[in-house]
């Protein structure tokens, strides 16, 4: 791994306005010295991916607990990939049934965090990609 | 509180007995050290002497009595239970009709609308920000024709309904009415509650639209026109709930709560109404969360200044306007994906101590809510479980069991000398708006949740199944299945309204909202007129939008 800090995007993904786990692990990424962007509220696929581009992260973390993840996650994955940015990792925290958890996976997100997930796991779990 | 004499040998027994405790303590140490989610330190046993110049009538008073600690009403739970009222929603207005007419058959007493993003963004089910969430955390209602179906058979003169609903709330409750008056209830017959609650969709629940004044604008319009035209209606659900939720402490809870319920007060009151005329329908909506006497202490706390600040600071007369009246929900974030069913017991508990804290009306959080949208079953087993305190352990029997036990009362006092530091805080900083423009409570509440993560990983804080007693290999519970083609049939029946109705009449109705919003009359006619003529919520939203902009959210971090 190089010297420099990764760079992770935090984001909302769709319209789902609970922020509390997003925020929370953006505040432990920075105490783990990763950099945060954090998008705040209601972004779309799009938008993600556009941020992510111009900040030129490592990670995109994306939390959603609508139920909107089956829609909203793999697009995002898609429009990497279609940006050739598919060495971006993309994870994902949010309340996602275990069988949709298996979907996203084959379409390319890295790993799934649901309630309960601790922020060391989430952090060593990012920090072993880039080993 | 104790005589002179009596004090000295309490004082000395007290003495004797810490003596003892002492050595007791150099054997046998205690495990940890005692403190509320707040912070408060905790002694190992209160007494008497805690309650030293304790004024029973200051400070409690019996049932129905200023400060209404022990309750708002003299009978409570001996005269009527609280109404048993389980958040539902999902899908399409016909899926969520079935849900609430079971629910009202067994033995529900009220209903609740959870109505989906979209919906609570102002957003039709057709417009691209609504991929992927129609019909998905709630009911997606786009015009009178959604409502319609979704009160089907429901007599509306004989439940109360509740709708979280805020930015667009004026648009849902004006469907509710059209509604009603086709079933041919009149107006004074109907009784429910708006969440209505803008400010705190600001710092926690983020499903704002407009910037906050002129949000606020719109609170005060259905203030006014609800006390003349649907008298018996709660306009607004003043909520910590979502605060708590957001990882605040208890007390920031009832602070934040009450300051902004503080400027929903002083708007009303600026744009000319007698604190009276509203506030004897303004109601809360609190948090049952896991520290058992916190939360008995947290409800019998805001009771007391609530009707402390209604009376000293706005001069309110009217009984009812002193009321602090509140609905209840159980910790939804206290819920755990592992071993799921443990979360029957959390939430059993936690909606114990609501009952023993005096809520009018309790939601119980269902089981499987860490993995998906509650299954039927699971539902059941929530509502079982308020009729189980309210029925068969005793809980209901007496008014305000716990007061006076000598713990209870030092938490009540230390929760409202708490509450009442924060609101000088926010006072000092401008109110609750500005206090939120700047961030002030955003920053307050992310803090706590940081602290209470960083507690639960190092397991100072333990949670059963997550940091404890974990266990590997679990069953899977049965989840709730959504129908991939409700969005569908959604937007198809949209698409049917707009073709169906008379567009002249909407256009026009849209046409004099716009010029109401642009001037300062009463929104409320306005939005009705629209809504009767079947112009949908993302048009009327939409309207709205373009005169009053919309919200740029503060980045907190």
């Amino acid at each position: 791994m190089a010297d420099k800090p990764l760079r992770v995007l935090v984001g909302k993904i769709g319209l789902d306005g609970h922020d509390r786990g997003a925020k929370v692990v953006a505040q432990a990424l920075r105490d783990a010295g990763m950099e945060v962007i954090y998008t705040g509220l209601r972004q779309t696929p799009e938008q993600i991916v556009e941020t992510a581009l111009q900040e030129d992260v490592q990670v995109i973390g994306l939390s959603i607990l609508s139920g909107a993840h089956m829609q909203l996650i793999p697009p995002v994955v898609e429009m990497l990939r279609e940006h050739d940015s598919s060495d971006i990792i993309v994870v994902v925290g949010g309340i996602i049934p275990r069988e949709d958890i298996i979907y996203l996976k084959e379409q390319g997100v890295a790993e799934v965090f649901t309630p309960g997930s601790s922020t060391v796991d989430i952090i060593s779990f990012i920090k072993r990609k880039f080993d | 509180m104790c005589e002179n004499e009596n004090k000295e040998k309490l004082l000395e027994a007290k003495k004797a007995w810490r003596e003892k405790l002492k050595k007791a303590l150099e054997k046998h140490p205690e495990r940890k050290k005692f403190k509320l989610e707040s912070e408060l330190e905790l002694e190992s046993v209160y007494d008497l002497l805690d309650l030293e110049n304790f004024d029973y009538m200051e400070k409690l008073n019996w049932p129905g009595e200023y400060p209404y600690t022990r309750g708002i009403q003299p009978t409570m739970y001996r005269g009527r239970l609280w109404t048993m009222r389980q958040y539902a929603g999902f899908g399409s207005a016909e899926e969520t009709n079935e849900r609430f007419r079971y629910l009202l058959d067994q033995g529900q007493t009220g209903l609740s609308v959870a109505f989906d993003l979209p919906t609570q963004i102002g957003y039709d089910s057709d417009h691209p920000l609504a991929r992927g969430e129609v019909g998905k955390v709630g009911v997606a209602i786009d015009s009178l024709a959604d409502m319609e179906i979704l009160m089907n058979q429901i007599p509306l003169d004989q439940v109360s309904t509740s709708m979280t609903i805020n930015s667009p709330a004026a648009v849902l409750l004006a469907m509710y009415m059209a509604v009603a008056e086709k079933q041919g209830i009149p107006m004074d017959k109907i009784n429910g509650t708006i969440q209505n609650d803008i400010l705190k969709e600001y710092v926690a629940r983020g499903t704002y639209i407009f910037p906050p004044r002129e949000s606020m604008r719109i609170i005060v319009d259905i203030f006014a026109y609800a006390g003349e035209n649907i008298p018996t209606w709660n306009t607004i659900s003043i909520s910590g709930y979502h605060i708590r939720e957001a990882g605040s402490t208890a007390v920031q809870e009832v602070a934040f709560t009450l300051s902004n319920a503080i400027a929903y007060v002083e708007a009303a009151i600026k744009a000319g109404m007698d604190v009276d005329e509203f506030a004897p329908r303004l109601s809360f909506f609190f948090n049952a969360h896991s520290n058992f006497f916190e939360e008995i202490a947290k409800f019998r706390a805001a009771r007391r200044i609530w009707a402390w600040l209604m009376k000293e600071r706005f001069g309110a007369k009217n009984p009812r306007s002193l009321m602090l009246r509140f609905h209840t929900q159980t910790a939804g974030s206290t819920l755990t994906a592992q071993q799921p069913d443990v979360n029957i017991m959390r939430v059993a508990f936690q909606a114990l101590s609501a009952v023993l804290g005096g809520t009018q009306s309790l939601h119980t959080n269902s089981r499987d809510e860490a993995l998906a949208l509650p299954s039927e079953h699971s539902v059941l087993l929530a509502l079982r479980t308020q009729q189980v305190i309210g029925y068969e352990i005793g809980a209901t029997d007496t008014v305000d069991p716990l007061g006076g036990s000598y713990f209870i009362e030092n938490l009540t006092d230390h929760i409202e000398q708490e509450v009442l530091r924060y609101i000088d805080k926010i006072d000092e900083i401008g109110g609750a708006v500005e206090a939120i423009e700047n961030g002030y409570i955003q920053k307050e509440i992310q803090a706590s949740a940081y602290r209470y993560q960083k507690e639960v990983e190092s397991a100072e804080r333990v949670v059963v199944g997550v940091n404890k007693f974990t266990t590997s290999g679990e069953q899977p519970i049965d989840l709730l299945k959504m129908d991939p083609a409700t969005s569908q049939r959604q937007v198809e029946r949209l698409k049917e309204v707009r073709l169906s109705r008379n567009q002249g009449k909407v256009a026009e109705s849209l046409q004099e909202l716009r010029r109401a919003a642009q001037g300062s009359d009463n929104l409320m006619p306005y939005i009705l007129t629209a809504v009767k003529a079947y112009a949908t919520l993302g048009e009327i939203c939409g309207v709205l939008r373009d005169v009053f902009g919309e919200y740029q959210q503060q980045i907190t971090l």
